[in-house]
């Protein structure tokens, strides 16, 4: 068949196709007769590109419906659910049963994050002056004064007005953290355990610190409320880096860029909860750590509860379901 | 063979093409965007000074969102291209063709980080020039590839020459060489066209300017 004779065949559906194509874009009421004749149109399209290939007609035409079959691709195969209806499962299931199938990973994490952490506070309550090895006198002095008991409002900084600002400042800060966390795992895992590490003991100088100069009610009361949020993000986030970086140290049966790509998948849903969990960190430190009117039992009794309601999600929560 | 179209096999059995985009284009969308963003957050500070501490909370959670979300939103609801790959006529979609997904969007926009280590993107840049598809780290994690947004391209205008039928039928890649020599003939000298023609074998034997050979063969596919 001659091209000519091809193009006059075919040409109508290809123009049809393409208004159509403009028509998807943006907005998708098209009527249920032509929704269902369009997937018949896709096959011809794609039908028709075969065919203009192997009989060598004109690169033009070739690129035309080269172009047509690719819109159609990309239509056909790239349809997305609705995002609320999958981060309501995430939260309600989907991410418990991921951190339980992960736990490896997220087990190391934890341990990298809180053994070092641990380590610190018990080191500095009988060795109070190693903490000069960690903390500059500067930022000692800077927490004493953010704990320092007498202080109307607790926490970095402290006036009422800030809290927005100070919510603020967490999110940019934190959740950057666990960012990076995750990111710098693509080197072979390396980055998330720097940061994990790096992380653990700087939290445990400052906490083993405090503690040994006896800012107990101040210093515990502030955190208790948020570091069950906080941690748990953290260690998850490295728990995403871990997994990128430990597909390229032992790909298994992959290549080390499909291993890459596999594992990635799963990391970056990691780090959805993870960085859920730090933007709520922030709000519950801003808005709730900082106020200094409420009593250090409830204080330390309500961290307490969150601690043992996030110890029951991860165990319980989303059981009998694919983690995927 | 070295060239930047990568074929991507579908269900249907077809091979599609992509043109995929390299290290440049793609540096000057980034900058494109980076004077958008900046334009942005200079716009806000102007309004969220007035609202005072507030007002600095607010700038810190917009930085946030335009240091990692701006590619990510657009990528997704925008035809995967942010205003500077817009401008630049790229758009990102997964290495299988089809539109990026939210995981592999938001994977490649915060690998970024990484990326730009340890200095200038240099990660990222050497990552683009040492893998086959010029893909960034996070690329190369997410799954996906940086195209030109292909329009339909219309019929090229020739150096008039007397058309001629060649030898042989020719393949589809040989028509597509026969014409990009053409389109690119008024860039060459005259001898340096005849050197590149010469290479065409048996289409240009015993011919005294192998150039005209491939002119007149290029004019007759393309009427």
């Amino acid at each position: 068949m001659s091209q000519t004779a091809f193009e006059t065949k075919h040409g109508k559906l290809w123009q049809a196709f393409e208004a159509r194509m403009k028509n998807l874009r943006g907005k998708n009421d098209a009527s249920e007769q032509a929704a269902a004749d369009w997937p018949r149109q896709y096959r011809q399209i794609t039908h028709d590109l075969a065919l203009a290939q192997s009989r060598a007609y004109s690169p033009e035409l070739v690129d035309r419906l080269n172009l047509l079959a690719l819109r159609g691709h990309q239509q056909f195969y790239g349809a997305r659910g609705n995002l609320l209806v999958s981060i309501i499962e995430f939260i309600g299931g989907g991410f418990p049963a991921l951190v339980r199938r992960e736990s490896l990973v997220v087990w190391i994490a934890a341990a990298l994050l809180f053994i070092p952490m641990l380590g610190m506070i018990a080191l500095l309550q009988h060795f109070p002056e190693y903490v000069h090895y960690f903390l500059s006198p500067d930022q000692l002095r800077s927490f004493e004064g953010m704990y320092a008991p007498g202080n109307r409002s607790l926490g970095p900084r402290h006036n009422a007005d800030s809290q927005l600002m100070m919510f603020g400042y967490y999110i940019w800060n934190n959740v950057r953290i666990d960012f990076q966390c995750f990111a710098s795992g693509i080197l072979f895992g390396l980055g998330s355990v720097f940061y994990l590490l790096f992380n653990g003991i700087q939290i445990g100088s400052v906490a083993g610190y405090l503690t040994q100069q006896g800012y107990i009610q101040t210093f515990w009361g502030f955190v208790a409320g948020h570091s069950s949020w906080e941690l748990l993000g953290a260690a998850i986030a490295g728990a995403a880096g871990l997994k990128l970086g430990w597909a390229l140290v032992a790909p298994g049966q992959y290549k080390r860029l499909d291993a890459l790509k596999r594992a990635s998948r799963v990391a970056v849903r990691l780090l959805y909860g993870a960085a859920g969990m730090t933007t709520c960190a922030a709000f519950v430190e801003a808005f709730w750590s900082s106020i200094s009117a409420t009593p250090f039992a409830l204080k330390v009794g309500v961290g307490l509860a969150f601690w043992a309601l996030f110890l029951a999600y991860f165990l319980f929560a989303g059981r009998g379901r694919n983690a995927d | 063979m070295l060239d930047t179209l990568r074929r991507v096999p579908t269900p249907e059995g077809i091979e599609l093409t992509l043109r995929l985009a390299g290290p440049v284009p793609r540096a000057y969308a980034f900058v494109v965007d980076l004077l958008i963003r900046g334009v942005i957050l200079l716009v806000l500070v102007q309004i969220l000074v007035f609202l005072g501490r507030s007002g600095w909370g607010l700038m810190a959670i917009a930085y946030f969102l335009l240091e990692w979300f701006y590619p990510v939103l657009f990528e997704l609801l925008w035809g995967g291209a942010t205003p500077g790959k817009r401008a630049f006529n790229l758009m990102v979609v997964n290495d299988n063709g089809t539109p990026v997904t939210v995981g592999a969007s938001i994977t490649r926009n915060l690998l970024r980080a990484v990326d730009f280590m340890p200095a200038f993107w240099a990660f990222g840049l050497l990552s683009m020039l040492f893998t086959r598809d010029f893909k960034r780290l996070g690329d190369l994690a997410a799954g996906t590839v940086v195209v030109y947004r292909d329009k339909v391209r219309s019929r090229a205008a020739l150096p008039e020459v007397p058309p001629r039928a060649p030898a042989y039928p020719l393949s589809l890649a040989e028509r597509r060489a026969v014409l990009n020599f053409a389109e690119r003939y008024n860039l060459l000298t005259e001898e340096r066209a005849d050197e590149v023609a010469a290479h065409a074998g048996p289409l240009v034997e015993k011919n005294p300017s192998p150039a005209n050979a491939i002119l007149a063969i290029a004019n007759h596919h393309n009427r």
